[in-house]
């Protein structure tokens, strides 16, 4: 096994590994001739010539219809997302984006992740109304028609649920594919109105230090947020990859907190209450913290850390062939911008740099690969991510050793697979 | 980001728009009616708490009727939370986070357990029973004495034993 050079990163595979693989082209041909066949099966004694020309099947029939709306071709291997619920109370769950089927960064609106906490509520946008009020010189409200006459930005923003990869706390790891242990972590250019516009309209008190946020769902979810983060970059999201924001992510209007764990994201967004302390509700102080080694509990830990994932190749997947492979993946941060990921294919002894693929976005999804051979030996993959603000993705011992085992949420430690000779891809905390 | 917007916004008024001012200004006031209906945010100090009271054995007759199928005779043992735990275990490899340990302030339990319990008829309770089942929960955890009642000051009053014991990761902007 080895890693090609950077320089060769566009080179074609070698002419040794040409003659073990057969050929796009003559896949081509055999897909082709099959094609052929059946044509000339369905129109015997007519158009027999059609067949010595090799014709594809589709150039002979006319397609399919225009839609409303365009849904995504359904097949047994879709990418989907996984749900897993209370089974007493089904809008109490997540449901994970497959991380592993999908390239590039932005994720689909219909594969954003979920974490409801009583499910996704029935909003009629005529009614809604966003209500500001508490320490604020004017209490306002604003109906939706308004809200959209205020001038609004885009950002392309990842949103990561804190219990995002938490099965890792345990000591055995998981053996799913990387999104269903990873993929409550999305990302999506989203458009809305900066929230802090809407607070210098209400005109903050000097002492209202914090915002406390609260959704039209029936979980009771209210969560405090400093008003620093709020007057810096919150925005209230209207849409989400240009249409509406859906309703499992907050239809009409949502938060965007960028970089800080999905909680404080408030879907449904009802109301915002300035305050001078926070309200120290159940999803400031009980979820959403982290119990320490020595009994102590960590509580307001919003920013999400510094992390990577290799996409592929992951675990459940099976390497039929020796050769070219390329490792992708997805790293991203809380606190700016990723600014270097490494790859090791030898147990973590030599790392590689990978290239990043732009543009790389302020607390947004970041793509990274690293093309690579596979010699058909035993071997682990792995990658780590550093930030522009110094910050190192840790390895898992590291993290185990400074936090403990009691934690819950913020897991992103170095994620390992190993793939075996038979090309069986599992994964491993080695 | 508010820089950006400032300037955006300067266009505006340098290409001839009408847009008197740098803000839209089209927020609609609350009327002090308005204010007086919003559902109260209850804090940790008990602002917001609504009159009334509640006893542990109306609380018990509440749980056993509406939260024990959940979450266990006792508080204990069943499929949601547990409520109730041993507060010596917070720092062993299996900790009980009971509401003992884990709710440094009692007012926001009556604010979630109003707001959100049970799950399949939230904000279903009625004032005095939320109160009593605080009670009776606080019982079990050996926070209050048998058959207690609680009303805004008495749950205000309580000093959850684990209070000290939160540490804040966020530190604000000087």
């Amino acid at each position: 096994m080895r890693l090609i050079k950077k320089s060769s990163v566009a080179a074609t595979p070698s002419e040794t590994e040409k003659s073990k693989t057969p050929s796009a082209t003559s896949h081509r041909r055999q897909f082709i001739k099959r094609a052929a066949g059946v044509v000339s099966l369905g129109a015997t004694g007519t158009a027999t010539q059609l067949a010595a020309e090799k014709l594809p099947e589709s150039w002979q029939v006319p397609g399919g219809d225009f839609s409303n709306y365009g849904q995504p071709r359904t097949a047994i291997d879709s990418p989907i997302r996984w749900v897993s619920a209370d089974r007493s109370l089904s809008g109490d769950g997540v449901s994970w984006t497959p991380l592993h089927a999908l390239e590039g960064t932005i994720t689909p609106n219909g594969l954003h992740f979920e974490r409801h906490h009583n499910g996704v509520p029935v909003i009629d946008p005529a009614r809604w109304q966003l209500t500001i009020h508490g320490a604020v010189k004017q209490p306002l409200v604003f109906d939706l028609n308004t809200l959209h006459r205020y001038p609004m930005t885009s950002r392309i923003s990842f949103i990561e649920c804190g219990g995002n990869s938490n099965s890792l706390w345990h000591p055995t790891p998981a053996q799913a594919p990387t999104g269903y242990v990873h993929g409550l972590v999305s990302c999506s250019e989203w458009t809305g109105v900066p929230l802090s516009v809407l607070m210098d309209e209400a005109g903050i008190d000097k002492n209202a230090r914090w915002l406390i946020a609260d959704g039209y769902d029936a979980s009771g979810v209210a969560v405090s947020i400093p008003m620093d983060k709020i007057l810096d970059d919150t925005l209230v999201a209207l849409y989400q990859n240009g249409e509406p924001v859906r309703p499992e992510n907050g239809f009409p209007a949502r938060l965007l907190v960028p970089g800080w764990e999905g909680i404080v994201n408030v879907k449904w967004l009802r109301a915002l209450r300035a305050s001078d302390v926070p309200q120290m509700s159940r999803f400031d102080t009980v979820s959403y913290t982290d119990l320490q080694k020595d009994g102590s509990i960590e509580r307001f830990s919003f920013e999400m850390g510094v992390k990577s994932v290799i996409t592929s190749p992951t675990a459940g997947d099976t390497l039929s062939q020796h050769g070219y492979h390329q490792i992708s993946g997805l790293a991203w941060t809380g606190s700016g911008q990723v600014s270097r990921v490494e790859v090791s294919t030898d147990g973590g002894n030599h790392w590689i740099e990978a290239v990043l693929q732009p543009p790389v976005l302020d607390k947004a999804l970041t793509r990274f690969r690293l093309p690579w051979r596979w010699d058909g030996a035993p071997v682990t993959l792995r990658s780590r991510a550093y930030d522009s603000n110094g910050l190192a993705q840790p390895d898992r011992a590291t993290l185990l050793e400074n936090r403990g085992t009691n934690m819950y949420y913020h897991y992103n430690a170095v994620v390992v697979f190993s793939i075996a000779a038979d090309g069986s891809v599992r994964h491993v905390y080695a | 980001m508010r820089n950006r917007l400032s300037s955006i916004l300067a266009v505006l008024l340098l290409t001839g728009n009408v847009v008197a001012d740098d803000a839209p200004g089209l927020g609609m006031p609350l009327s002090a009616q308005d204010q007086a209906d919003l559902p109260a945010v209850i804090m940790a100090d008990g602002s917001g708490l609504p009159d009334g009271e509640g006893n542990a054995l109306l609380g018990e007759q509440v749980f056993q009727d509406k939260c024990m199928i959940c979450h266990g005779p006792r508080g204990m043992g069943g499929s949601a939370l547990e409520l109730v735990g041993d507060r010596a275990l917070l720092a062993t490899a299996y900790p009980d986070k009971g509401i003992a340990v884990y709710w440094p302030y009692g007012p926001p339990l009556f604010d979630y357990i109003r707001r959100s319990m049970p799950p399949s008829v939230p904000y279903s309770l009625s004032n005095e029973e939320v109160y009593a089942v605080i009670a009776y929960l606080l019982e079990l955890s050996d926070l209050l004495e048998s058959g207690a009642y609680l009303d805004a000051d008495r749950l205000s009053m309580i000093r959850m034993p684990n209070r000290d014991n939160f540490t804040e990761v966020y530190q604000p902007v000087k």
